[in-house]
C-alpha cells in the first residue's frame, strides 16, 4: 500500500503546477540523447550558415551575405599537397604536427575546389530543403487531416481518397518527376514541391487524433459555450493533437534530407553549380580510392544530420507520451534495483 | 465483407486513375523527349524527329495523349495489353517484364531477410529493455536508419566487395583483428543472454572463445579457398537446431518433439550422400521439388511421432527439416564455390560490385547459385541495412506494448513458462502490427530499390525508370508506375483483408 501512495506522490509532485508544455519540455530535457543531438544539430546549422555566407534573394537581384570562410565553393585554387585534407586534430605530440586548420580542412578536388566550402554550401542546401519540406508538409497535413478528421462524412470521403491517391505514388518517384521538371528553378522551389506531396502520413496520423478528440466532452462544452468550428479546431482540438504533429514532423524531416540526398545523387535534385550534399557525393563516388575525403565529409554530414533529427524526434515521441510516466514508475517502483542496475 | 472489397476495389479503380493521369502529365512536362535528336548532328534529323514522333504521338498534348495510353492499358482485358513502346521503339512490355524479374529478385531476398532478422532482434531487444543491448541496438537502428543507402552503397563496394576479395585472394586475419572480432561477439552474445555479473562473465569467456577458436579452425583448415560444411559439422550443427528450434517451438520438455527433430536430422545424414551423388542433376524446379518433400517429410515424421498432440510435434520437426535440407544445400553450394572462383570468368575476384550476373557464365545449378549469390550479396546488404533498422524498432515497440497488456499477466499468474508466454501470447499478437507494415514495405520497396540499383547497376524496375525519366521517355516510366502503383493499392486491401483475419475485434462494415 505504502509504495503506492509513494508512486502517486511522485506522479503529483511531478505535475504539480506545471503546464503540459513544461512537463514535455521537463521530460525531454532528461532523454540525454535528444539533448546532445540538439547541440550538434545547432552547432552544424551555424557552422554552415555563417562560414561559406548566404545567397538571398531572387536571380536577377542577387544579394550576397558574406561568411567568416574565405574560399568559395565554386571557384578552383591552386591543388596544394594533391588536395590532401589540411584538418589536423591530434596534438603534436601523437603525430608530430600541431593541431591546426590550414586552408583547405575537407580537401580539394581535382580541379582544387575547396571541400569544405562545398560541404558547407551543400549543407546549407539540404538543411534548408529539410525545413522547408517538414514545414510546407506539416502545414499541409494538418490542414487537410484535421478537416478531414473534423468534419467527417463526404469531406473526410474526399479528402482521404485524395491522400490514398498521393500516397500511391512513391515518393522517390514524385521527387524524381517534380526533381526534373522544376530543379533548375532552384533548390528552394524543388523544397516546396517536395513538402506539397511529402504530407500524407501525416494527415492520416492527424485524421485519426481528430476523429477521437473530437468526441470529448471539452470539445462538447466549447460548442455550447458558443466556440465557432474553427476556434474549436484551433484552440481546442489541435493543442491535444501537437505530440503527433511534432514527432511526426521530425520523422518527415530526416525523411526528406535523404529523400533530397538521393534525388541529387540521380541527378534529379539540386542542379550544377549549386551543390548539395547527396549531388558532391554522386559527383565524387568514383573518386573513393584516390581522393577519399571528398566522399567522406559529405556523407558524414548527411548522416550527422539525420541521426540527430531522428534521436530529437524519438526524445520528443518519449516526451509527448502520456503512458511513458507512468511507465517509468511503475519500473522504478517495483523493480528498481534491476533498471538501475540495466543502466549502468 | 464482400461488399468491402467491392467498395475498395471500385475506389482503388478510381484512384489508380487519377494517379496515373496526374504522373502521365508531370512526367510529359518534365522535359523534351527530342532533346538528343534536337542536337544530334545526322543528316536525316528531321526524318528521325517526325519517326519519333509517330511512334510516341507526340504531336498529340500530353493531357489528351493519356487516354490514348489508357486505351493501350485497357486493352488489358481482351488480353493484349499494350503499354506502348519506348522512346526507341521497344516495346515497354518485353522491358518490364525483363525488369521485374530481376528487381524481384533482389528485393524479396532483402526483404525476407531483413524482416526476419529485424524482428528476431526486435524481440530480443523487448525482452532485454533498457539493457546495455538495447540501447547498443537502438543506437545502431537509429545509425543504420541514418544513413543514405547509396553512401552505404559505395562503402560497400570499397569494403565489402574490392576488400573482401583481396582478402579472399589471401585469406590471413592478423591476431589484433582476431582477437577484436572474438572479444565483439563475446560482446553481443554476453548482451543477448543477459543475467547477473557471474553469468555474463561466463557467457563472454565462451563466446569469445568459440569464435577465436572458429575463426582459426577456419583460417588454418584453408576454409575460406575452399569452403565447405562436411558431414561431421553437419551432423552437429543439425542435432544443435534440432535442440534449438524445440526449445523455441515446444519447449525441450516436450521429448516428442525433441526426438522428431532429431530423426529428421538422422534421416538428413542418412540422405547426404546420395543427394550429393546425384547432385549434379538438380536444377532450379527440382531444387524446389526437393525442398517441398524435405518439409513435407519432416511434417510426416512429427506426425507419426506425435503420439496426442500432433500439430506441435509435426511443426517443430518440418522446421528442423527445413533447416537441415538448408545445411545440406549450403554445403553442396559450397563445394561449387572452388570451381566458381577458379573459372576464367571470376579469376579469383568472387564478389560482384555491379551487375546481376556474369555474363556468359554457363555452369551447373549450383554454380550459377553461387554466382547469383555473389552478386546479390552486395544490393542485398544495402537493402538490408535499411530496412533492418525499421523493423527492429517496429518489433520492439510492438511486442512492448503486448508485454504490458493484462492477458500477459494473467498468462504469468497462471504460471506458464516463461516460453509459452513470451512465444505463444505476447510474439504472436506482436506480429499483428507488422503485418500491415510488411505489406506495405513490399510494395514499397521495388519503388525503394530505385537508388540501390542505380549504383550497383542492377537492370531492374528503379534503373528502367530512373534511365527513361532522363530522356523524359514517358511509356515505360509510366508502365513502371502502373505496376508500383497497382502494388501499393493491392497490398494496402490485403494489408486490411489479413488484419481483419487476424485480430477478430476488427470488423470491417461495409
Amino acid at each position: 500500500m505504502s509504495d503506492t501512495k509513494g508512486e502517486n506522490a511522485i506522479e503529483m509532485k511531478e505535475v504539480e503546477g506545471l503546464s503540459q508544455g513544461k512537463i514535455v519540455f521537463k521530460r525531454f530535457r532528461r532523454h540525454k540523447a535528444a539533448m546532445t543531438s540538439i547541440v550538434i544539430l545547432i552547432g552544424i546549422i551555424l557552422l554552415a550558415f555563417t562560414s561559406v555566407g548566404l545567397d538571398v534573394g531572387t536571380q536577377e537581384n542577387k544579394i550576397r551575405v558574406e561568411g567568416w570562410w574565405p574560399t568559395g565553393y565554386t571557384g578552383s585554387n591552386d591543388v596544394i599537397n594533391l588536395g590532401v585534407p589540411t584538418l589536423d586534430i591530434f596534438p603534436e605530440f601523437i603525430d608530430g604536427t600541431g593541431v591546426q586548420i590550414g586552408p583547405h580542412p575537407f580537401g580539394q578536388d581535382e580541379i582544387g575546389r575547396d571541400n569544405f566550402a562545398r560541404v558547407m554550401r551543400g549543407a546549407q542546401q539540404s538543411l534548408m530543403v529539410m525545413f522547408v519540406v517538414g514545414l510546407v508538409a506539416t502545414t499541409v497535413g494538418v490542414i487537410i487531416g484535421a478537416t478531414a478528421g473534423f468534419y467527417r462524412r463526404w469531406v473526410d470521403q474526399v479528402l482521404m481518397r485524395f491522400t490514398d491517391l498521393i500516397i500511391t505514388i512513391p515518393i522517390v518517384v514524385i521527387g524524381a518527376v517534380i526533381g526534373s521538371a522544376v530543379g533548375n528553378l532552384g533548390t528552394f522551389v524543388l523544397a516546396i514541391f517536395l513538402g506539397l506531396f511529402a504530407w500524407t502520413g501525416l494527415a492520416r496520423l492527424v485524421r485519426g487524433e481528430f476523429l477521437s478528440l473530437r468526441e470529448r466532452e471539452f470539445v462538447d462544452a466549447a460548442r455550447m459555450a458558443g466556440a465557432s468550428n474553427s476556434r474549436i479546431i484551433f484552440k481546442h482540438i489541435f493543442p491535444n493533437a501537437i505530440g503527433v504533429v511534432i514527432v511526426n514532423t521530425t520523422l518527415l524531416m530526416s525523411a526528406a534530407i535523404l529523400l533530397e540526398t538521393g534525388l541529387s545523387f540521380i541527378g534529379f535534385g539540386v542542379q550544377a553549380p549549386d551543390v548539395s550534399l547527396g549531388y558532391l557525393i554522386s559527383e565524387n563516388q568514383n573518386a573513393f580510392t584516390t581522393r577519399p575525403w571528398l566522399f567522406w565529409y559529405p556523407g558524414v554530414f548527411i548522416v550527422a544530420v539525420a541521426l540527430c533529427v531522428n534521436f530529437i524526434g524519438d526524445g520528443l515521441r518519449d516526451a509527448f507520451d502520456p503512458r511513458q510516466m507512468r511507465k517509468m514508475t511503475k519500473q522504478e517502483s517495483n523493480g528498481g534495483k534491476a533498471v538501475r542496475g540495466a543502466r549502468k | 465483407m464482400g461488399m468491402f472489397l467491392l467498395r475498395r476495389f471500385f475506389s482503388s479503380v478510381v484512384i489508380l486513375f487519377g494517379a496515373t493521369y496526374i504522373m502521365y502529365v508531370l512526367t510529359a512536362y518534365s522535359g523534351d523527349p527530342l532533346e538528343d535528336l534536337a542536337q544530334s548532328t545526322a543528316r536525316n534529323k528531321t526524318e528521325l524527329i517526325a519517326r519519333r514522333v509517330e511512334i510516341l504521338q507526340l504531336d498529340v498534348p500530353p493531357y489528351l495523349r493519356y487516354f490514348l495510353w489508357l486505351g493501350g492499358v485497357l486493352k488489358l482485358f481482351i488480353g493484349q495489353i499494350d503499354l506502348g513502346q519506348n522512346i526507341n521503339g521497344q516495346e515497354v512490355t518485353d522491358l518490364l517484364a525483363a525488369a521485374a524479374v530481376s528487381t524481384l529478385t533482389l528485393v524479396t531476398t532483402a526483404s525476407i531477410i531483413s524482416i526476419f532478422l529485424g524482428v528476431m532482434v526486435g524481440i530480443v531487444t523487448a525482452l532485454r529493455q533498457y539493457s546495455r543491448f538495447d540501447y547498443t541496438v537502438t543506437f545502431i537502428a537509429f545509425l543504420f536508419f541514418s544513413l543514405p543507402v547509396f553512401w552505404v552503397a559505395v562503402l560497400l563496394k570499397q569494403y565489402g566487395a574490392i576488400g573482401f576479395n583481396n582478402f579472399l585472394a589471401d585469406p590471413q586475419i592478423p591476431p589484433l583483428w582476431l582477437a577484436l572480432i572474438s572479444l565483439f561477439s563475446g560482446f553481443v552474445w554476453m548482451g543477448i543472454v543477459g543475467g547477473d555479473r557471474a553469468k555474463n562473465l561466463r557467457v563472454f569467456l565462451i563466446a569469445t572463445a568459440v569464435t577465436a577458436i572458429t575463426l582459426i579452425t577456419l583460417l588454418l583448415t584453408n576454409w575460406f579457398d575452399s569452403p565447405g560444411i562436411g558431414m561431421f559439422t553437419g551432423l552437429l550443427l543439425g542435432v544443435g537446431s534440432a535442440f534449438a528450434i524445440t526449445a523455441i517451438s515446444t519447449g525441450l520438455s516436450n521429448i516428442k518433439a525433441r526426438n522428431a527433430s532429431l530423426v529428421v536430422v538422422a534421416i538428413g545424414m542418412v540422405v547426404w550422400i546420395p543427394f550429393n551423388l546425384i547432385s549434379s542433376m538438380v536444377s532450379g524446379a527440382l531444387f524446389f521439388v526437393l525442398a517441398v518433400v524435405t518439409v513435407l517429410v519432416g511434417l510426416a515424421v512429427g506426425w507419426f511421432m506425435g503420439g496426442e498432440d500432433k500439430a506441435p510435434v509435426a511443426r517443430t520437426s518440418a522446421i528442423t527439416a527445413f533447416v537441415m535440407g538448408g545445411i545440406i544445400a549450403i554445403d553442396r553450394f559450397m563445394q561449387a564455390w572452388k570451381p566458381y572462383t577458379d573459372s576464367s570468368y571470376i579469376s579469383g575476384r568472387p564478389i560482384a560490385t555491379i551487375g546481376s550476373e556474369t555474363p556468359n557464365l554457363v555452369g551447373s545449378f549450383w554454380v550459377e547459385g553461387i554466382d547469383s549469390f555473389t552478386h546479390l550479396l552486395l544490393p542485398t546488404l544495402a537493402l538490408l541495412l535499411i530496412g533492418f533498422a525499421g523493423y527492429t524498432r517496429y518489433a520492439r515497440a510492438s511486442l512492448l506494448e503486448v508485454l504490458n497488456q493484462d492477458y500477459i499477466r494473467t498468462a504469468r499468474a497462471k504460471g506458464l513458462t516463461e516460453r509459452t508466454v513470451v512465444m505463444r501470447h505476447a510474439f504472436r499478437n506482436a506480429l499483428i502490427p507488422m503485418t500491415t507494415l510488411v505489406a506495405f514495405d513490399f510494395a514499397g520497396l521495388i519503388g525503394g530499390a530505385v537508388i540501390t540499383e542505380r549504383v550497383f547497376a542492377w537492370s531492374g524496375m528503379g534503373n528502367l525508370f530512373v534511365s527513361s525519366l532522363s530522356r523524359v521517355d514517358l511509356n515505360p516510366v509510366m508502365g513502371f508506375f502502373l505496376i508500383t502503383g497497382t502494388l501499393a493499392i493491392f497490398f494496402n486491401i490485403v494489408a486490411d483483408l489479413v488484419y481483419t483475419l487476424l485480430d477478430p475485434r476488427i470488423r470491417v462494415n461495409a
